[in-house]
């Protein structure tokens, strides 16, 4: 019974429709914000683009700074229960080579990549998800350590980040 | 009753904070006291497929998201046992009215994701004024599914593809009547949804995309159809997330919204959030929301509080 009351009083006190926003207007309103989210997205990028990038390079503190890590690291996925039986048994000295020189490439540095394709060097291994994860984790802490900015690490791992591909077998 | 409204709102962040204390203090308890890397992890870490704070949050309907709107990611993926999920409670006050959901999310193999929410719409002072009764609260039910159909937002770095999946929303309000005096058509309705996420990483920047079709008025709060339109609406939602940095990540949120009663004008929500991860399981969201007209009463605008814990 009230409800009735209640609502006849309402449309009594708030009379009449208001007006619709178009769905097209609305639509365009995202659109547009999206775009705008692009642009000022991929500003920094061009912006950069003009000139040699080797920010990230200079970020990890150039060759020395970038065999410092990964020698480090090398000794946290040996000390990591997730990640030592996959590195334990591996050519140790050869790893830590060849991964400081393809970070030192992938971050723009004066280097060149003299080791075998991902997914040779990975094939067999039968490698998951979380022990890819878990070295990623891993990077991260040894990157801290070495003070290396949190923006530039997301840079390093973006371009780590699509390995996954031919590492992950299952 | 306006003390009885403070009270309220305090015994609610008091609880919030215990909860996540009580929750954060042994997973610290066990680092400190195991020493291994694998639980000394700081809360940056990836978690089971991401990088934590690109997980996202629970949205205010049950799914894994943002504060108001879905994103494309599974919840909780953990590729160790292949089930996660999470718990939360949001609480949602504007001049007006308050609004407190809850639910849990369960994701299964980083490609299915199954939701229940539980809204419940506090008219507070404007029940009486809407001859409802001071205090008059809405509830609503929410069942959500949500499936990945391609993409990984996170490690897919080097192409724009983004994690894309499609999402359904099952919406039971339990005052009907209610709903039939103002001019809803239903006292109950389906969302359809797509997302699309991607985080950029590189520049440490997330956006999401939802594109939902909906009959709902205010969320379903106040029913589905209406005098003015009884017909789905395609809506626009999008979520921009910067990662500050390992523990916080700072955006922006909009959704659209239909219109579809006559008695009272319905507009877009927008809000400006912080989220914050304790650790890997525990993290905290405060938004400011601006909400618009809701119920004839105009511009609402409050904050938003959310704490959520991962399993």
């Amino acid at each position: 019974m009230f409800l009735r009351k209640s609502a006849s009083k309402y449309r009594l006190t708030r009379p009449g429709p208001t007006p619709r926003t178009h769905w097209a207007a609305r639509a365009a309103t995202g659109i547009a914000s999206l775009l705008l989210a692009l642009i000022l997205n991929a500003m920094p990028t061009a912006i950069r683009g003009a000139y040699a990038d080797d920010s990230l390079y200079q970020a990890l503190g150039q060759k020395q700074g970038i065999i410092e890590i990964v020698n480090d690291l090398y000794d946290s996925v040996l000390a990591d229960p997730r990640l030592r039986p996959y590195f334990v048994d591996a050519p140790q000295k050869r790893i830590r080579q060849k991964l400081s020189e393809q970070i030192c490439v992938l971050a723009g540095g004066p280097c060149q990549y003299t080791g075998r394709s991902m997914d040779e060097t990975h094939r067999g291994l039968g490698i998951d998800r979380p022990a890819f994860n878990a070295l990623v984790e891993d990077l991260q802490l040894v990157m801290d350590k070495h003070h290396v900015p949190y923006h530039q690490q997301n840079e390093l791992l973006a371009k780590l980040a699509p390995m996954y591909r031919v590492i992950i077998e299952k | 009753m306006r003390q009885s409204n403070v009270s309220d709102t305090f015994y609610r962040l008091a609880g919030m904070a215990i909860c996540v204390l009580a929750c954060a203090a042994p997973a610290y308890g066990q680092a400190a006291a195991d020493g291994s890397i694998a639980d000394s992890m700081p809360p940056s870490s990836l978690s089971g497929g991401r990088l934590l704070l690109t997980q996202g949050v629970s949205s205010i309907e049950g799914a894994a998201g943002g504060g108001l709107t879905p994103w494309a990611l599974i919840s909780g993926y953990d590729t160790a046992n292949q089930v996660g999920g999470s718990v939360f409670d949001t609480y949602i006050k504007t001049q007006d009215y308050s609004l407190n959901t809850y639910g849990v999310a369960l994701g299964l193999g980083n490609r299915v994701e199954f939701s229940l929410a539980k809204e419940a719409f506090d008219t507070r002072q404007i029940g009486a004024l809407l001859g409802l009764g001071a205090g008059y609260t809405l509830t609503q039910d929410i069942v959500g599914a949500k499936v990945r159909l391609f993409g990984d937002a996170v490690l897919d770095q080097d192409s724009w593809l983004p994690q894309v999946a499609a999402g359904i929303q099952f919406k039971h309000n339990e005052n009907g009547a209610v709903l039939a005096a103002i001019g809803a058509k239903s006292n109950s309705g389906t969302d359809f949804y797509l997302s699309a996420t991607k985080l950029l990483l590189d520049q440490s920047l997330l956006f999401n995309t939802t594109l939902r079709l909906t009959k709902a008025n205010q969320y379903g709060l106040l029913g589905f159809g209406g005098d003015n339109s009884n017909s789905y609406h395609p809506e626009f939602e999008g979520s921009l997330a910067y990662l500050l940095s390992k523990k916080l990540a700072v955006g922006v949120e909009y959704r659209s919204k239909p219109n579809n009663l006559s008695f009272a004008r319905e507009q877009n929500a927008y809000d400006a959030f912080v989220a914050w991860t304790l650790n890997k399981h525990v993290s905290l969201t405060v938004a400011y929301v601006q909400l618009g007209d809701i119920a004839t009463i105009k511009n609402q605008y409050g904050y938003y509080v959310s704490a959520q814990i991962g399993f």
